[in-house]
Order: C-alpha cells, then structure tokens, then sequence
C-alpha cells in the first residue's frame, strides 16, 4: 500500500486537491482510502465520501492533533489495509507551523495558497521544507507575476521538493499529482518507521487542563518570551 | 526558446474523433478560441497548460512543443514558466508598491539590467493604462484597467513566459489592441479566450469549439479584418462618450455621432 500524507496551511485547499486527484486515480481501477485527523469538528469526511470510497476520521478532541496523529499511525494503516486499499491518502489538520507530519517512506505533500503572503512560506516552517511534493493553489485569482514570486519563495525554502500549481476549484492540475502518487513506492509498514521532523516537546500544567493565567499555576515544560531578543 | 506549439486533436466529449485533426501555432501568433459556454475552451486550455501526453488528458490530445512531444519537457526548469496569464479575475493581492514589486519580480527572474527593464514595464504599463500608474503606487490601490496593463506590461518584458493566456479582459481602463502589438513584438504566443468580437477578430485564426470538441479553424480574413476596424473605431467612440460623461460632461444636442 503506498502511504500518502498531506498537510497544509488551513483552507490551502487540501481536500479540494485530494478530491480531485483520487478522482483520477480511481479511474484506474486502483482502491483508495481516505482519512482525515481533524481537532473538534470536520465535514471533509462527507467530501471523500462522494468519492465512494471508504472514509475515516480521527478527531484528537482535547489532545494535540499532532501527537494524536502519530499515536494513531498504525491503527490508520492496519485499517487502509482492512478495506483493500493500494493507497491510504492520510489528511492531516494542518494548523501550528512548529509540526511536520511527514514519516519517512510517506509520500509527503504540502499544500499552501497563493494568498497567504509572500513572506510565509518562511514561516510555514518544516512542514513545507520537508515536503516531497508541493502544491500551490488559488493560482488563479492572483497575478501571474505574483504566482511566479511566491513560487521563487517556495523553491528557497524547499528546493527539492516536486512543486505542482493545481485550481482547487476545478481540479486543473491535480493529473500531475496523481501521476507522483501512482509513481511513489509501496510501504511494507509504518511500524518502526522515522518522523522526518520531530513532534514539539510538551507537558505543561496546561496540557493537563490547567485552565488559569499565571506563572503560579504553571509546572512542567514552561519556556518565556525572551524580550531582549534584536532582529 | 519555443517557436511552435503543436496540437493533435483527440475526441470530443461523446467520443467522437475532433474535426480538426492538428493545429500549429507560430510565436508571435494570437489565437483565438470561441464557442459557447460550455464547449469545451477551459479544457482546451487546461491541455495546453499541463501539456500531457496523449494517455491521459481527457480529450486524448496531445502538444508538441517545437516538433517535440510536450511530456519531455516535464522536468525541464526552464519550461516551468511555460504559460502566463491575464484574465479579469486576477487581482495583486501584496502589499507593495509597484516599484518594489517589480525589482523583486526581475531578481526573482534573474535580471541584470533591473532598472532599464522596470522602467520599460513601467511605460508600457502606462501606453496601456487610461490613469497614469506611478513606481510609489501601492499595488493593491491599482484600478482593474491599471492591474490589467501592468500584468501585460510584466508578461511583455519581466515574465518572458513564450506563451501568453489572456482570458476574457474588458475593454475599461486598457488599450487592448496595442497590449496585442506588444506582446506579438515579443514574439510570444498568444492564445485569447473571449466572447468579444473586437478581441476575437484581433486574433489571425481562430479555432471554434463545439461539445467539446475543436470543431473549425478559421484564419480571420480580410472581411474581418475590416469589420475589426469600423469595430476599434466605434469602441473608441463609446469611449470618447465614457470619459466625456466621466469628467462631469452632459450630452445636450446631437454632439456624439455613433
């Protein structure tokens, strides 16, 4: 089964481009499966649902969505596996820009906008350096000139990556990104496998439920602002 | 450098094979492709701009790009930027000026001669623009027309993508038929998608779509050609009524002959 993993800056498009593009990719005859991780609430699931494929969602509630992604890895696998499926598309929430979700052997894509500022691809941070496969959307609502830039922007923090521009509206663009899908290699297991970043440290008082402001109440891991820090 | 664009035809949306078999467009070239809402021009383009084999467009078509099959060129870093694009839905959306932008379009584009060449896009962006645009101006604060020549403008002499997409621009605010001039001097290709008479007859072939499919190619000939003309001269008629109207003018007698 060949495992895909897709995060992304929120609203880039990331179901929009995976919609599209295993909709080419069933047309080859070839079974998908579908899991979205989401924080408190989602309704990605009913869109791969009109896929007609088999659908799955891992709400992390009141844990972070990142942490509860990795501890899910495996059942996620076993249960891509369970429903026959040649390729396991595994979207992921996309929030923080600390994270990267991307595990070795994954095919790893990153989806951005072209609307988020010409200055945040630096920002968006390993999520996007570590990326196999980079796809731009919302291409066509902004200049070319612009594209263009933004596009040089990326290619500086990730110059490795494949880079790919799909119209989340219409799915133009979304043949390539199959075609890389239906080229990546299989995964034997995602047990024993390597983050290919690792997840923030944690445990404060407040990732176990402290809910009140101040340095009395805080325990654990706690790091402060550093206000002598010059640009 | 791309001097030819070559496309094969396929099938239509029932299956059927496309009446025109292949099409050759020349640099320097515009090309225009009309039909009704539906027909088929989105994906013509859509072809062209992923310019994939013949296995797996929908249409079966394929693009040869100077006599080569455009799926060699997949890789090729150079072609990346193969496809500009100018369409009424396109806006700037940073905030900058336009002086900052442009010098950090050509860097990105890796040109040496930055100030010469801004300073061009500069001029050709105020040729095509009705209200002067200014380096100071901030590039959100462009009026459409304004954006418009200043996207040309970039695609002329920054961009230098060999092939040119403009998409539906309305007449407001830019000088269509000179944008058309200058880019042809470029020596790009340029391919116009409209409903416009006046632009599609700017065109020198036009390819007709139909149910999906290219139905006819039709090279603009010298009645068109003429027509194109009373055309441009009654636009800048209308024009002429705008901007007199716009600058707190009132149509008293018969003042305006149309």
């Amino acid at each position: 089964m060949r495992f895909i993993v897709v995060a992304g800056t929120p609203s880039s498009g990331k179901t929009s481009v995976m919609y599209y593009t295993i909709s080419h990719i069933l047309k080859n005859n070839v079974k998908v499966a579908a899991c979205k991780i989401d924080c408190l609430e989602t309704s990605d699931d009913e869109r791969y649902g009109k896929l007609g494929i088999p659908v799955a969602v891992g709400l992390s509630d009141y844990l972070c969505p990142d942490h509860f992604y990795v501890a899910n890895l495996e059942e996620i696998e076993t249960w891509a596996k369970n429903q026959n499926a040649d390729i396991l598309v595994l979207e992921t929430a996309g929030l923080c820009h600390r994270c990267a979700p991307y595990v070795n052997d994954c095919l790893s894509i990153c989806v951005i906008d072209n609307l988020i500022g010409i200055d945040t691809p630096k920002k968006v941070g390993p999520m996007l350096s570590t990326a196999d496969i980079i796809v731009i959307t919302k291409g066509e609502i902004v200049s070319h000139a612009e594209r263009e830039v933004f596009r040089h922007k990326v290619e500086m923090i990730n110059s490795k990556a494949r880079i790919l521009e799909i119209n989340g509206l219409t799915g133009q663009g979304s043949l390539k990104l199959k075609n890389e899908i239906m080229k990546y290699k299989e995964l034997d297991t995602i047990s024993g496998k390597e983050l290919k970043y690792s997840m923030p440290a944690s445990i404060c008082s407040y990732c176990a439920g402290e809910t009140i402001v101040g340095s009395q109440y805080q325990m654990g891991n706690v790091k402060k602002v550093d206000f002598g820090r010059q640009k | 450098m791309l001097e030819k664009l070559t496309i094969i035809g396929g099938n239509d949306k029932e299956g059927n094979p496309e009446n025109v078999k292949l099409f050759e467009i020349d640099a320097g070239m515009v090309f225009a492709i009309v039909g009704p809402t539906g027909s088929g021009k989105t994906q013509l383009i859509s072809d062209i701009e992923q310019f994939i084999d013949d296995s797996e467009t929908i249409s079966g078509r394929s693009i040869l790009i100077n006599n080569h099959p455009a799926s060699e060129f997949n890789f090729n870093k150079s072609l990346r930027y193969l496809i500009a694009e100018v369409s009424q839905n396109m806006n700037f959306v940073i905030d900058i000026t336009v002086e900052n932008f442009l010098l950090m379009h050509t860097k990105v584009r890796e040109i040496e001669n930055q100030k010469e060449i801004i300073d061009e896009a500069l001029k050709i962006t105020n040729e095509l623009a009705g209200e002067p645009v200014y380096f100071s101006d901030n590039l959100t604060k462009l009026s459409g027309g304004q954006s418009r020549a200043l996207m040309v403008a970039d695609a002329a002499v920054i961009s230098k993508a060999p092939i040119l997409l403009i998409d539906e621009i309305e007449n407001a605010g830019i000088n269509r038929l000179k944008a058309l001039e200058i880019l042809k001097k470029q020596g790009k290709i340029i391919l116009v998608i409209t409903h416009d008479p006046t632009l599609l007859l700017m065109a020198d072939k036009r390819i007709v779509m139909k149910n999906g499919g290219m139905n006819k190619l039709h090279i603009t000939s010298t009645e068109e050609k003429e027509l194109l003309k009373s055309l441009v001269n009654f636009e800048e008629k209308i024009s002429n009524i705008r901007d007199y109207i716009r600058n707190g003018g009132i149509i008293k007698e018969k003042n305006f002959d149309i």
